[in-house]
């Protein structure tokens, strides 16, 4: 009987009652706070949207939406000119984004067509080809190379890169976007092959077996059934690194050249969104029209790595889902 | 029976063999560019030049402020970035269930680490200078002393780019300490936050450790976002102040101050610099002990994580 008070509720002092209610609240203001600190990444995005937003608007009450398009000129003689110039400090100031996104891609889709080309590559080779031991050496380096500050890749691109492919093809301007998409691929490539290396790894082994068990070659695997079930995880990749690409700022402001011509030469001097920001920022007078315009492309460019980023993780949890049944 | 021999699968071999030259092309162009870097800049270091300030209009001299203005930034991002990352991964780890909310930030955790850093640069003027700045300002009634650009608001717009790096290096490391420890801490009659203090958070140490290295590396590397933050092209002083207390004053980072940031010395220096040939040298120089600084912490830190996955394979 003595016993079955012991456990039994009644039997609690109110001093262990106390204790007990105190541990209650104490553990759920702890919960609280982790809460409140676990969606500061949340918070934080909405925060970078509201205030991109809070400034980029005010873009709008000076320059209209079309303005940011083309610029109708009027000349001496009356006739009617359609321009497309990025010239925000003129007289008359143009602010045309057509130039700058040209630049942008101009620069970003070379260098994400270089980057698949090897970064897909060194993923088979390393989830594929190379023993486990050269595996483990390489992967810890791929790393490593990701790591490297974009700094550092857009001085040696200016100094040896820009003076090596002046040489090699003689292009119209020194710096110009062939340039930049090249040092951009330094950057993408390490991201496509981890990324790719672990889309394949995951992979289940029966593929590969079954593969194998019907006759298939080393290659005929990896293309005919490893590369097709992993063709979502290295798109995905693809995607991600196109979004870096866009988004990238020191190799374009260092080696592009920086003149905002319309043109598809990739050999000439290009200008894009973020250098644009990069370069003029620093210099505008707050509350300008010009200062707002800077603002208003961070919220194009904020907006297109957005939804690229976004696509990519969809992609990716819809495949983690299916590849862990 | 006749068994048919496999026919030998010539372009499937040649298509391996590309494969493998592609791979050790790009190994080789990397270790052609870092050796570049490597056999330029290696005369220039000393103990001088990573002490000296700038000397003769920047042709001379070494980068001393430079290193100490990176230092200090990175140091106040880590105090900003660490333990908000580390809170922010025990409650997705620990306390979330599996809800379209906490699906929503670990998407928003993913979609941070890739906003372009010169975005970042943007959202600290925006937010931390223009609204934080000059808010707190008017309350204080600090004249113009926070709201400009200043050592404290390029750690925090660093913070805020690092802090996706910080969650998920710890996330990591939460989710592989095993069940069965919390378990038996449970079963002890320990309560939720006594088990994440006592059990769960030693364990996920290293892995946060790992978090603060990849943290200060990818900071310490960024340009972009410092640009207009307060990064400065030369200043006669070091950002410090006195922080007196009492009689007693020590020597602290001034975190309302502009500073020098080693990456953005280089930017500056390779391109706008008044002799880009003459100070090609010192770029070197700079750019290799940049360069030196991130390998270091990035080697530490998988080597960390190799050791740390070693240890937990083998429990």
């Amino acid at each position: 009987m003595e016993e079955k008070d012991f456990y039994s509720k009644s039997a609690e002092s109110k001093y262990a009652k106390k204790i007990r209610k105190f541990t209650r609240v104490k553990e759920s203001a702890i919960k609280f706070f982790f809460a409140v600190n676990g969606t500061m990444a949340l918070i934080f995005i909405i925060l970078i949207f509201i205030f991109l937003f809070k400034e980029g608007i005010r873009a709008l009450d000076h320059i209209g939406w079309l303005d940011f398009l083309y610029l109708d000129r009027t000349d001496a003689s009356g006739t009617v000119q359609r321009v497309f110039q990025w010239y925000p400090t003129s007289e008359e100031p143009r602010y045309s984004l057509i130039p700058l996104i040209i630049g942008t891609l101009l620069t970003a889709i070379p260098a994400t067509i270089i980057s698949t080309l090897l970064g897909v590559g060194a993923g088979i080779y390393l989830s594929e080809v190379a023993n486990p031991k050269l595996k483990e050496f390489f992967k810890p380096m791929i790393e490593l190379f990701a790591g490297i500050p974009t700094v550092v890749l857009g001085f040696i691109m200016l100094v040896v890169g820009a003076s090596f492919f002046n040489d090699l093809l003689n292009p119209a301007n020194r710096l110009n976007a062939f340039v930049a998409s090249i040092g951009l691929s330094f950057v993408i490539i390490p991201i496509i092959a981890s990324l790719t290396e672990d889309a394949l790894h995951s992979i289940p082994n029966e593929l590969r077996m079954a593969s194998y068990g019907l006759g298939a070659t080393k290659w005929q695997t990896v293309s005919k059934v490893i590369l097709p079930a992993a063709f979502s995880g290295v798109s995905a990749s693809i995607i991600l690194g196109f979004g870096r690409a866009i988004g990238e700022t020191m190799i374009v402001l260092m080696c592009a050249g920086n003149a905002a011509n319309m043109t598809v030469n990739i050999f000439l001097s290009v200008r894009t969104m973020t250098a644009t920001i990069a370069a003029e920022m620093g210099e505008v007078s707050q509350g300008s029209d010009h200062y707002f315009a800077l603002f208003f492309i961070g919220i194009v460019l904020f907006t297109i790595t957005f939804f690229l980023n976004l696509i990519a993780e969809i992609i990716i949890n819809k495949m983690r889902k299916k590849n862990t049944f | 029976m006749e068994v048919k021999k496999r026919k030998k699968d010539i372009s499937g071999v040649l298509s391996l063999t590309i494969v493998r030259l592609m791979f050790f092309f790009l190994v080789f162009i990397l270790i052609l560019l870092l050796g570049k870097i490597f056999i330029e800049g290696i005369g220039v270091i000393s103990p001088e030049f990573l002490l000296d300030e700038p000397r003769d209009n920047m042709t001379g001299g070494g980068i001393g402020p430079a290193i100490f203005g990176t230092v200090a930034v990175t140091l106040l991002m880590i105090i900003f970035t660490v333990p908000l990352g580390v809170f922010s991964a025990i409650y997705l780890n620990e306390y979330a269930k599996d809800t379209f909310f906490t699906r929503v930030i670990r998407t928003s955790i993913n979609n941070l680490a890739g906003v372009p850093s010169i975005v970042f640069g943007l959202f600290g003027l925006g937010f931390f200078i223009l609204f934080i700045g000059k808010g707190l300002d008017k309350v204080l009634q600090t004249g113009l002393l926070f709201g400009q650009p200043a050592l404290l608001w390029a750690s925090a717009t660093l913070a805020v780019l690092v802090l996706p790096i910080v969650i998920v290096s710890t996330l990591e490391a939460l989710n592989s300490v095993p069940k069965s420890h919390r378990d038996a801490s449970y079963g002890l009659g320990a309560t939720k936050w006594q088990t994440i203090r006592n059990v769960v958070l030693p364990q996920a140490r290293p892995g946060i450790l790992t978090g603060t290295i990849l943290a200060v590396s990818r900071g310490a590397g960024e340009t972009a976002p410092i640009l207009f933050l307060g990064a400065a092209f030369f200043l006669p002083n070091l950002p410090i102040a006195d922080l007196c207390i009492g009689g007693y004053c020590i020597p602290m980072i001034n975190p309302t101050e502009q500073f020098m940031y080693l990456a953005y010395h280089i930017f500056i220096m390779a391109t706008q610099s008044s002799n880009p040939t003459k100070t090609l040298p010192l770029q070197y120089g700079s750019t290799l002990v940049l360069i030196a600084l991130t390998f270091l912490l990035n080697i530490t830190a998988i080597i960390f994580r190799y050791r740390f996955r070693k240890i937990l394979g083998r429990l």
